[in-house]
């Protein structure tokens, strides 16, 4: 039963983080329709800045999550404008391809800046768990990390829900000239999803690299494309299925390799993926909304 | 007719796509308060030309001017602010929003103060709107669809509101409900300009039309010399 609790704590702090990195994949591809591949990657660029206030510059745990954070939004609204803007009317494949090149693009810089050697990120988080808590695997970051996705959830659900500037983003999701129509300036907008999507990727990259602190160019690139998996699995656009997907996988992920195997649990995450959508094409929280004519 | 400065003047627009020349040398203008109707068969170029004065498509050569300024290259969502109101062919509501969602984006360029009685105005208009505020738009019937489209647009207090095919796949019955708004709206003091295949309905609420033929203009008169002129109603009329 403690290895089953531990596991599933395990799970659950994964799971919160690709969480938030899924709440990014969807918020973006909710309202832009595109696949931002690079997401993952911005991901690795926060966790390298954070890594640099702390350890160089010796600034406290909570500028260096803001500063990632501001880096990252300027790096989102700069990929959104120098590399996807131009194809606003080139076709998906186009963008998509794009989108990898940016990914690699991303991760040779980091290599320049940064070289290819790990390096050692320190948790941001360190205050003491309850012992009772501590032994089923609770440490100070899953519980941030699970807080921090909560958080995140309902501030993205009250802000497309009920602010003007979210609602605007459905607007243009829906329907990109009928939201000009209305005066909404579709650009901006686009480009306010993607600074918010990179924000969100600053978190979880600090996040992440807290809870497995090797901090390399590729660092993004696999939870990138698992919480792009769980961004689908919970219906790509959707924010709770972002959320549940993520979640989901991470404990399916920690259960695979608790009680299956280590080796196998990647592949085991994505053979749940290729089920799910077999039976439910537009993932678990997928929009199907009947629409008369 | 009076002869003010008119709230819309197109003059001389040239507008292809790719290779095919659709609209050719169209000029035409809206007075203050006049209900202009744009008649003519499907792919006479009457959506290309209410698309190009809302910024959506340009226009290669000409002019056009709406309250006195040239808004040739000004982008659509800048052109709400200035009081032009476009209501698309099919109405594009969003339609995973609600009604009174669909409507707020409407208002969007106003200021917050102006939403609530925004509201209201457009919830007088359109009563059914009132009751369904909380539906989700693309559960809405076609007519219903069709009044959230213009309601949408009139919250943006428009100078000009542009009405793209308003009668399009209704029944009967909910045609003249819409032009008995259209007529409303304009005894409110709204200037129209509509694009209709509907003729009968659309040259019988107008003060002026136009008739377009393969991208050009071919005949102009009031609403009711248009009723009444034989090629008009032969063409569109039916005899």
């Amino acid at each position: 039963m403690t290895v089953f609790l531990q596991f599933l704590v395990n799970g659950l702090s994964m799971g919160s983080v690709y969480a938030i990195i899924a709440l990014g994949y969807t918020m973006v591809y909710g309202i832009a329709k595109m696949l931002n591949f690079a997401h993952g990657d911005v991901i690795m660029i926060g966790a390298y800045i954070s890594f640099c206030v702390t350890a160089y510059l010796g600034l406290p745990a909570v500028v260096s999550v803001l500063a990632a954070v501001a880096v990252c939004t300027v790096l989102g609204i700069l990929i959104e404008g120098l590399a996807y803007k131009p194809l606003r009317q080139a076709g998906p494949l186009a963008v998509l391809i794009t989108a990898i090149g940016v990914s690699y693009f991303l991760q040779n810089a980091a290599q320049l800046i940064w070289g290819a050697t790990p390096k050692n990120f320190t948790s941001i988080v360190t205050f003491e768990v309850p012992p009772a808590l501590a032994a089923y695997n609770v440490s100070a970051v899953s519980i941030v990390t699970v807080v921090a996705c909560l958080v995140i959830m309902a501030a993205l659900m009250w802000f497309t829900g009920k602010t003007k500037m979210g609602k605007a983003m459905r607007a243009v999701s829906e329907d990109k000239a009928a939201a000009q129509l209305m005066g909404i300036n579709v650009n901006r907008t686009i480009s306010m999803t993607f600074a918010i999507g990179s924000a969100l990727a600053a978190i979880a990259g600090v996040l992440l690299c807290s809870y497995s602190p090797v901090l390399q160019p590729t660092t993004g690139a696999m939870p990138g494309i698992k919480a792009f998996t769980a961004a689908v699995f919970g219906g790509i656009g959707s924010i709770p299925g972002a959320f549940v997907g993520g979640i989901l996988l991470g404990i399916i992920e920690a259960m695979a390799q608790a009680y299956i195997s280590t080796s196998l649990a990647n592949s085991i995450v994505f053979a749940v993926l290729i089920v799910v959508l077999l039976v439910k094409p537009a993932g678990l929280f997928g929009k199907y909304v009947p629409e008369k004519v | 007719m009076e002869h003010t400065d008119p709230v819309l003047s197109v003059e001389g627009i040239n507008v292809y796509y790719g290779a095919i020349h659709a609209i050719k040398d169209v000029s035409f203008m809206v007075g203050a308060g006049e209900i202009v109707a744009l008649i003519g068969a499907n792919g006479a170029g009457k959506s290309t030309t209410l698309k190009t004065i809302s910024g959506l498509l340009r226009s290669q050569s000409g002019s056009i001017s709406f309250m006195g300024a040239d808004i040739m290259h000004a982008a659509p969502d800048k052109l709400v602010a200035k009081g032009l109101a476009h209501v698309p062919e099919g109405r594009r509501v969003f339609a995973q929003m609600t009604v009174e969602e669909n409507l707020e984006m409407g208002a969007y360029t106003r200021p917050n103060a102006e939403v609530a009685p925004g509201l209201e105005r457009v919830y007088n208009h359109f009563p059914r709107l009132k009751e369904r505020r909380r539906q989700v738009a693309g559960t809405l019937s076609g007519g219903e669809q069709q009044m959230l489209a213009m309601g949408r647009a009139l919250m943006s207090s428009p100078q000009l509101l542009m009405l793209d095919e308003p009668s399009m796949g209704l029944a009967p019955i909910l045609i003249d409900q819409i032009f008995e708004i259209v007529r409303e709206l304009h005894a409110a003091g709204t200037t129209i300009l509509l694009v209709e295949q509907n003729a009968q309905q659309a040259l019988s609420v107008a003060t002026r039309g136009y008739v377009m033929e393969t991208g050009r203009v071919t005949l102009t008169g009031t609403g009711s010399e248009l009723l009444t002129n034989d090629d008009v109603r032969k063409a569109y009329l039916g005899g």
